[in-house]
């Protein structure tokens, strides 16, 4: 292969991908979630999914999980990126650590009457969902789990006269007694 | 690749796609600075001849000279600069063109696709840098998205509320081959539709409070300039079918002629006694595309108390945002003004404004822009006077920079038609006016086209006389020099115990010499008997031409609102004594 004339031809190395959970534990503090989905737009690395919220609110401490895509060198790049910035506390790899669990929940509204309702009241069942509205012509299931069990249940519901869905997105935390 | 293969004439490299969405897009001039990241496109550009290139000597004066070219013809001003610092130094011109509502397509070139993040030679987060400052955004990673994006930039910049807009582009989608394809509708975010009509109720309503008024008032903004020449049209038409007093922002003079009979002078902070006195008692407001800045409403609690007020806008978010309005119209200012018109001519006559104007000649008499002649110096206000005698019978276009030369030229020169005023008003960027001054020439080769500016502005901005001198581009800009930060000054005897705290330009270039050495002209004037036969001078030069005014260096612009106070609360410029004036401004600090 003929060698670049410059720096800005050299191709980049492609490693495959790989997906990681990150919790990033932030001061509270107005702009901090656009500080850090800058960070993610402006270096062009991915978000798959983000949730946020407040979990300690005495020390004023919101916890941000993100799950993202990317070779080793990104992944690693994106945690040092997001451990530099002043009002991030903590970021850990909930994926590096191989003990975490991973939550979404999920709620499905369908629409629907006679065979197709039995069935989708049926598949809920074996997935645990719960019903949390319903009508004589429509449900609203909710559903716990990771990401792929919903998404399993999700394909499955799509038949039976889907509407709309409202996902929260991962949020991760780590097992055994010790905290993070 | 086999050679038998057809060639596909929408085949071609991404930079090949920008030259040509310009010239598909009628661009016939663009402003810009090459550098490392835009080469391919400055490749292509030397291979046509379509569209022109104008090259500035800083990426801010690309900006602002693209921001006086749109605001003089309506058409979008486009910009082409690298990825780093060409990116940053536009960032000043995006924010300046996103508070005036200015149509501007910036392209700028981008480190490639694998090395975005990496903190890669001239890299900067354009598109994140760029947000706040633009209507819209994009950065470009696929060469088979680019024309899309492209008619998608011109298409968002320029309709609804016009703004600025950036395409960002990498390198190596420059370099990669695509298919192009010419302007379309599907090329727009479904979610992106302005509304252009205004609604039938809303203006049937709006007309039968016009119809009722005894105290009224049109308030008009830049919204009409930026609708076209038939909303100026429309809006004069209002006015004589009507017979209602009328004022205007900053950025709308021109739409209603400084010379008609119904035109009480601008308003807000350093307008008129006569048109903010009316805004404060009138009893209906008609608000055609301006916005409610806080510049023209002073103490929003005390803006005109007592009456009903209509407002027309393109963009639902100025609505009821720092005043509350009675009717909203949503909808383009021409399209709404028509409405209104044909609704008022076939169901309502002319009310009775008689005595509304006699109480209204009884402010004009207190003749608020009144200053003290002088034999021995030139007072500014007399020199923008002057001005304004000497361009009459030419085609004359006028741009300036940021402080009390603004307020002064806004004040007495003045302005028969629109797109002949280009003035920084959201923004306040000192040194917008020479740059938009070349904008502005390149668009209207054969015009007199003059830069009102400050001794302090103009050098921020100096450096594009050079261009001006490459592209045999003859702006004047008349330097109305006092030696001072004259506003800054202003504000520092008014609120801060006249300390004069680093407003003071302790060391000036030579103007004249200064003129010369970029290759221009250069004049000076000190004495008011000279400024007339100078101004002559002055016009007839076919160069670009420094003018050193040299004026009254403690000078005041006056009438004004004291920040945070009333419309009725002016301090009128031959009753400013240092007691009116203290007595004013008591009470606490401005905030803004």
């Amino acid at each position: 292969m003929e060698q670049p004339a410059s720096a800005y031809f050299m191709e980049e190395r492609h490693d495959p991908n790989e997906t990681h959970t990150l919790t990033v534990l932030v001061a509270n503090e107005p702009g901090v979630l656009a500080r850090v989905i800058g960070l993610f737009s402006g270096r062009g690395y991915n978000i798959e999914s983000l949730t946020v919220s407040e979990t300690e609110s005495h020390k004023h401490v919101s916890r941000i999980t993100i799950v993202t895509t990317g070779t080793p060198m990104v992944i690693t790049q994106i945690k040092h990126q997001l451990d530099r910035m002043i009002p991030v506390h903590r970021v850990v790899d909930m994926t590096l650590t191989g003990r975490s669990i991973e939550r979404e929940l999920a709620m499905v509204k369908l629409r629907g009457t006679g065979e197709h309702r039995v069935e989708a009241l049926r598949l809920a069942e074996a997935f645990r969902a719960r019903v949390i509205d319903a009508t004589i012509e429509s449900f609203v299931f909710e559903i716990t789990g990771n990401t792929g069990k919903i998404n399993q249940f999700i394909d499955l519901m799509r038949p039976l006269g889907l509407v709309e869905i409202s996902r929260t997105g991962v949020a991760a935390i780590s097992r055994g007694p010790e905290g993070m | 690749m086999s050679d038998s293969k057809p060639h596909d004439p929408n085949q071609m490299t991404g930079a090949a796609m920008i030259v040509r969405a310009l010239a598909d897009h009628g661009v016939k001039h663009i402003f810009g600075y090459p550098g490392g990241a835009v080469l391919p496109i400055y490749d292509e550009i030397y291979q046509q001849s379509e569209v022109e290139h104008i090259l500035v000597r800083h990426e801010q004066g690309a900006g602002h000279a693209a921001e006086g070219y749109a605001r003089s013809t309506g058409l979008p001003g486009v910009v082409l600069v690298t990825s780093g610092p060409g990116a940053t130094n536009m960032v000043t011109p995006l924010a300046d063109a996103l508070m005036d509502s200015i149509p501007l397509v910036c392209i700028t070139g981008q480190v490639p696709t694998h090395l975005i993040g990496n903190d890669a030679f001239q890299e900067c987060d354009t598109v994140g840098i760029t947000r706040p400052c633009t209507k819209h955004n994009w950065l470009v990673r696929d060469v088979n998205d680019l024309a899309k994006v492209l008619h998608e930039a011109f298409y968002v910049a320029t309709t609804g509320r016009p703004g600025p807009v950036v395409v960002d582009v990498p390198k190596d989608v420059q370099f990669a081959t695509g298919t192009y394809h010419p302007p379309r509708k599907s090329d727009v975010h479904i979610s992106y539709s302005p509304r252009v009509k205004g609604d039938a109720n809303a203006i049937r309503k709006a007309v039968s409070l016009l119809a009722g008024a005894k105290k009224p008032i049109i308030y008009s903004g830049g919204g009409v300039i930026n609708s076209g020449l038939a909303a100026s049209k429309l809006l004069r038409e209002l006015v004589e079918v009507t017979g209602f007093p009328i004022t205007s922002t900053l950025m709308g003079l021109g739409a209603y002629p400084a010379s008609g009979p119904n035109w009480l002078g601008m308003l807000g902070m350093h307008g008129t006694y006569e048109a903010n006195m009316a805004m404060h008692d009138c009893d209906v407001m008609l608000c055609v595309g301006a916005r409610f800045d806080d510049r023209i409403t002073g103490r929003t609690d005390a803006f005109s108390p007592n009456s009903k007020k209509i407002h027309i806008d393109i963009d639902p978010s100025s609505i009821n945002k720092n005043i509350r309005v009675d009717i909203p119209i949503i909808g383009d200012c021409g399209n709404v003004l028509g409405d209104i018109l044909q609704v008022f001519k076939s169901e309502a006559k002319k009310p009775d404004t008689k005595d509304w104007w006699k109480t209204i000649a009884t402010w004009r008499a207190r003749n608020s822009l009144a200053y003290k002649t002088n034999n021995d110096v030139i007072l500014p206000q007399y020199a923008i006077q002057r001005l304004f005698e000497a361009t009459r019978g030419h085609d004359t276009y006028i741009t300036t920079e940021v402080g009390q030369h603004q307020m002064w030229a806004a004040q007495f020169f003045g302005f028969e038609e629109p797109h002949r005023w280009m003035t920084s008003g959201g923004l306040g960027t000192m040194g917008y006016g020479l740059p938009a001054a070349l904008g502005v020439q390149v668009a209207h080769p054969d015009s007199l086209v003059i830069d009102i500016g400050g001794d302090a502005s103009v050098q921020m901005t100096m450096q594009e006389m050079s261009a001006a001198v490459q592209h045999e581009l003859p702006i004047k800009i008349f330097i109305l020099n006092n030696q001072y930060m004259g506003m800054v000054r202003q504000w520092q005897q008014l609120l801060h115990g006249n300390r004069l705290s680093h407003s003071y330009s302790e060391a000036l270039p030579d103007f004249v010499k200064l003129a010369e050495a970029y290759g221009g002209v250069g004049f000076q004037c000190s004495k008011p008997g000279d400024l007339d036969g100078a101004l002559q001078e002055m016009i007839k030069v076919k160069k670009p031409v420094l003018f050193d005014c040299r004026v009254a260096a403690l000078e005041n612009c006056f009438p004004m609102i004291p920040s945070g106070k009333a419309h009725n609360e002016m301090l009128l410029p031959l009753e400013a004594n240092d007691e009116a004036t203290a007595a004013a401004f008591a009470g606490g600090k401005a905030l803004v």
